[in-house]
């Protein structure tokens, strides 16, 4: 926990250390820095710090390192990273609860983009394979939507908490951004909407869209579950998507499928 | 793309946020019949992470399970603003929130349900029926989220094109002077690029950037909002500036303890001391509670209320406990908000429904469980009740073909929103008022934007390219973000809680020596990939002229009302019921204030009173 024991709390600084990466293509290397000591500092705040003085430990001029964020309270997804070898959204990684120096690198699953920023792009697009929503006919004032027990509800919004962060995709030994398998975060958005009545009428084409990407893949390793930072609960919605899956197969065979 | 698909009329809003993504569907499925219109939609992030996640506790919209009624959410409104919003507008907005509700919830937003499976509504500050509906404590994520899936579907039919990771940078306009382009930047290639568009919707949110430090995201800089004030855009009310109540510290931002810990029973305390006094409305002096015991000082104070006041009053209260009668927490500048009496009477469980979103982010940060200590909070920036004049029946700005939607407009809160009414005014503008009427100006200009001479663009994109030049050829001593957080800091002591003429006028001289000091920066990047360092520099430069538009609009404002309180103007003054204007004269480079007049048509102003339930002129019965 604290690396400083002997030094005085104005003395302290904390070591952290940047995988840089200048572009797509080129090679990425290490960069050692280091930051006065506050109490309550996390990722973001040392990141912050070095954009201020972007020099090096041992005094070399560097430059920013590039990095997604937004919300800096842990509803957007942006800022995930690999921290100390976990991924996980670097606004709530705090300083005092990491062992120095910190390594903080980008995403290993996902194309950098530079330095810690990566391209998700494909958990968006994921979304159009699955067609992730509730087909309403229009916007005109139809009246209310249809009724919800408190149980479903609590159901559905585990499911819609997820904020496409891209941990458990990090996370899974059978995904990769370029192909196959695709992954946890749109298995559990297909099983979301296939929960609503209205959502339901496409479950046939999400679970097609599911079998075409690869949802059999699943080698049922469930580090997904345990990195996600908003406790989806992605174990349940793989096999609840397996059973749809079940269905629908035995539907085409038995001819009853579209 | 085809030709055929250039051939289309175009219209591009920024920002993904509510607003932005309420306009974008709006348009989509206004265009679904003919194909003849498509959304650009331009955002710094994926739309899915924009700032409206950050909403927390609800979406209000009157009901008729309690006795309440649109005009009762409409007087509530105009009253918590203390009358400076103009009414016409807001009485639209309150009557069609009902069917706004209606569609989110067909939408699929996983609202929090009663036993019998409708949707459930909890009580927010500043009226006293519960009228917020709720999901968890993420509401304004599921909002977004809703939106967000509807607009994919559009995007995958091909009547949105989405240019995420793309920041807009100034504005095109035509021969006639409506507005024809836009100018932006991909922050990846940093490629500036121009996009011929028939209209143009800003929906880019508020501006907590320019007091360094504020609940609001990153992206919240205020850069198009201000660089198309320096295009000739009024912009009203920039001195309303909301303070929330309840937050917690951070470096790198202050995280916002929704209000509806307060609705959902949460209450706010010090201990008592005995030996100092307050004053209640009677003139009667008081004991500051038992020494030694909580003294929940909302509750008394304001006994109609509680701790459910406007936020306003809440955060002047709060900061009175604070810095006058010194009874912070251990003499920390801290209050409690303590929700742990629910989790003890009615289960960790039944608090997890209601507030886990929120819960979660204090255990997360502070290392502390609120289920069972009380939280510590202290006010907070939050919202901008100012932003970009729009016309109260289109939302156009005064620039043709330019909409505002959203926070980035200014009409619906007055001098104080009340809590929950923000969703609902981003929803309201992008989806009824700013994205149709883009929609009518798109389709009844005589010459398409793309029919016009690509050399407009090309001289735009030039003047945006040269500015980005000599911004990046700067090689001087100062920093760019040490110069924000000067500018964060004097704007956070002397524009926010308690404002007086001489610090304002310190403030403005100091914003502009920072203005000149601007000019002697070093960008510390020179790259020309993904290059962070020189947006951020650019977007210091507008925040530098928006808080000058903030504070002129304070300092000339010489009354309280609302958010804006001075000690020595405490009243509202009949003089200031007025609309602050700003426009931006080129040749002093400053902002000159002027006023308007306010619609007060149908509810005439009266005094605000918390300490009790009053009757309004018009009959409106329980406020």
């Amino acid at each position: 926990m604290d690396t400083n024991k002997n030094a005085t709390e104005s003395q302290k600084v904390v070591k952290f250390k940047i995988k840089r990466q200048i572009t797509p293509d080129s090679e990425a290397y290490w960069e050692e820095f280091e930051t006065p000591w506050k109490p309550s500092l996390n990722i973001i705040t040392l990141l912050m710090a070095q954009h201020t003085h972007p020099v090096t430990a041992a005094g070399h001029k560097s430059t920013p390192a590039t990095y997604d964020a937004n919300c800096l309270e842990e509803v957007c997804g942006s800022c995930t990273m690999v921290i100390n070898g976990r991924v996980q959204q670097a606004c709530t990684a705090l300083v005092d609860k990491l062992e120095q120096p910190i390594t903080i690198e980008p995403m290993s699953k996902f194309p950098v983009v530079r330095d810690l920023m990566v391209d998700r792009k494909r958990m968006f697009e994921s979304l159009k394979w699955i067609k992730a929503w509730n087909p309403i006919d229009n916007t005109a004032p139809l009246g209310e939507g249809p009724k919800v027990s408190p149980e479903e509800q609590e159901k559905a919004y585990n499911f819609s908490r997820c904020m496409t962060c891209g941990c458990c995709l990090e996370s899974c030994p059978q995904w990769s951004s370029d192909e196959g398998f695709i992954g946890p975060q749109a298995i559990a958005q297909s099983v979301l909407f296939n929960i609503h009545p209205t959502g339901k009428s496409l479950e046939d084409e999400r679970v097609k869209g599911l079998i075409d990407n690869g949802l059999n893949i699943c080698g049922n390793a469930q580090n997904c579950a345990a990195v996600c930072p908003k406790e989806v609960d992605l174990i349940g919605a793989i096999s609840q998507a397996n059973w749809q899956a079940t269905k629908y197969m035995a539907k085409q065979i038995l001819g009853k499928g579209h | 793309m085809s030709s055929s698909e250039n051939q289309k009329r175009k219209i591009a809003i920024i920002g993904g946020g509510l607003a932005g993504l309420s306009a974008a569907m709006k348009i989509a499925e206004m265009s679904l019949e003919k194909k003849d219109i498509i959304v650009q939609l331009f955002s710094i992030v994926p739309v899915k992470r924009s700032h409206s996640v950050c909403a927390q506790g609800g979406i209000n919209a009157a009901n008729k399970t309690t006795g309440d009624s649109t005009y009762q959410h409409f007087d509530d409104t105009i009253y918590g603003g203390d009358f400076l919003a103009n009414q016409g507008p807001v009485k639209k907005m309150c009557d069609a929130a009902p069917d706004i509700i209606d569609l989110f919830d067909r939408m699929g937003v996983p609202f929090n349900r009663t036993a019998e499976g409708r949707i459930d509504r909890r009580r927010f500050g500043g009226t006293l029926h519960p009228r917020t509906a709720y999901a968890g404590a993420t509401t304004g994520q599921q909002l977004l989220y809703a939106l967000d899936e509807q607009v994919r579907r559009y995007e995958s039919e091909g009547l949105v094109e989405k240019y995420e990771g793309w920041e807009y940078l100034s504005a095109s306009f035509d021969e006639n002077g409506a507005c024809c382009g836009i100018i932006a930047q991909n922050l990846v290639t940093m490629e500036i690029q121009a996009f011929p568009v028939d209209a143009l919707i800003i929906a880019t949110g508020g501006p907590g950037l320019v007091y360094g430090r504020s609940t609001n995201s990153v992206s919240n800089n205020g850069l198009a909002v201000t660089s198309l004030y320096k295009q000739g855009a009024k912009y009203a009310n920039g001195e309303f500036i909301q303070v929330h109540p309840t937050a917690i510290g951070g470096d790198d931002k202050l995280r916002l303890m929704s209000e509806s810990a307060r609705g959902e029973g949460g209450r706010v305390w010090v201990y008592g001391d005995a030996s100092k006094t307050w004053i209640d409305t009677e003139g009667k002096e008081r004991p500051c509670g038992e020494t030694g015991k909580p003294w929940y000082f909302l509750e008394e104070k304001y006994p109609a209320y509680g701790n459910l006041v406007p936020r306003d009053i809440a955060t002047r209260e709060i900061f009175k406990i604070v810095y006058e009668l010194k009874l912070g927490v251990e003499g920390r500048p801290f209050v409690f908000l303590d929700v742990s009496h629910i989790s003890r009477e009615k289960g960790r469980e039944f608090l997890d429904r209601k507030l886990k979103g929120i819960l979660e982010i204090y255990e997360k940060f502070k290392g502390v469980d609120p289920h069972k200590v009380p939280m510590e909070i202290f006010p907070a920036v939050h919202y901008s009740m100012g932003g970009l004049w729009a016309d109260n029946e289109t939302h156009m700005t005064n620039l043709k073909g330019v909409f505002a939607a959203g926070e980035a407009d200014y009409q619906y809160h007055g001098a104080n929103r009340l809590g929950a009414n923000s969703l609902l005014s981003c929803v309201f503008t992008g989806l009824h008022i700013a994205g149709p009427e883009a929609v009518k100006f798109a389709r009844s200009r005589e010459k398409a934007a793309w029919e016009l001479p690509a050399e407009i663009f090309e001289a735009d994109v030039k003047k945006e390219k040269d500015f980005i030049d000599k911004l990046m050829n700067l090689s001087g001593s100062e920093n760019p973000r040490l110069i924000h957080a000067e500018l964060g800091n004097i704007m956070t002591e002397n524009v926010t809680i308690v404002r007086n003429n001489e610090a304002l006028r310190k403030t403005d001289e100091k914003i502009q020596e920072l203005q000149k000091r601007f000019w002697n920066i070093t960008v510390p990047d020179k790259g020309s990939w993904a290059n962070q360092s020189i947006r951020y520099a650019h977007q210091l430069y507008y925040m530098l002229d928006l808080a000058r538009i903030i504070v002129l609009g304070a300092l000339q404002r010489d009354e309280s009302r609302g958010a804006h309180y001075k000690p020595d103007f405490p009243n509202t003054n009949i003089d200031f019921l007025k609309t602050t204007i700003a426009t931006y004269n080129k040749e002093s480079e400053s902002p000159i204030i002027s006023y308007e007049e306010i619609d007060t048509s149908l509810i005439p102003p009266r005094a605000r009173d918390y300490t009790k339930k009053t009757v309004s002129a018009t009959g409106a019965i329980t406020n």
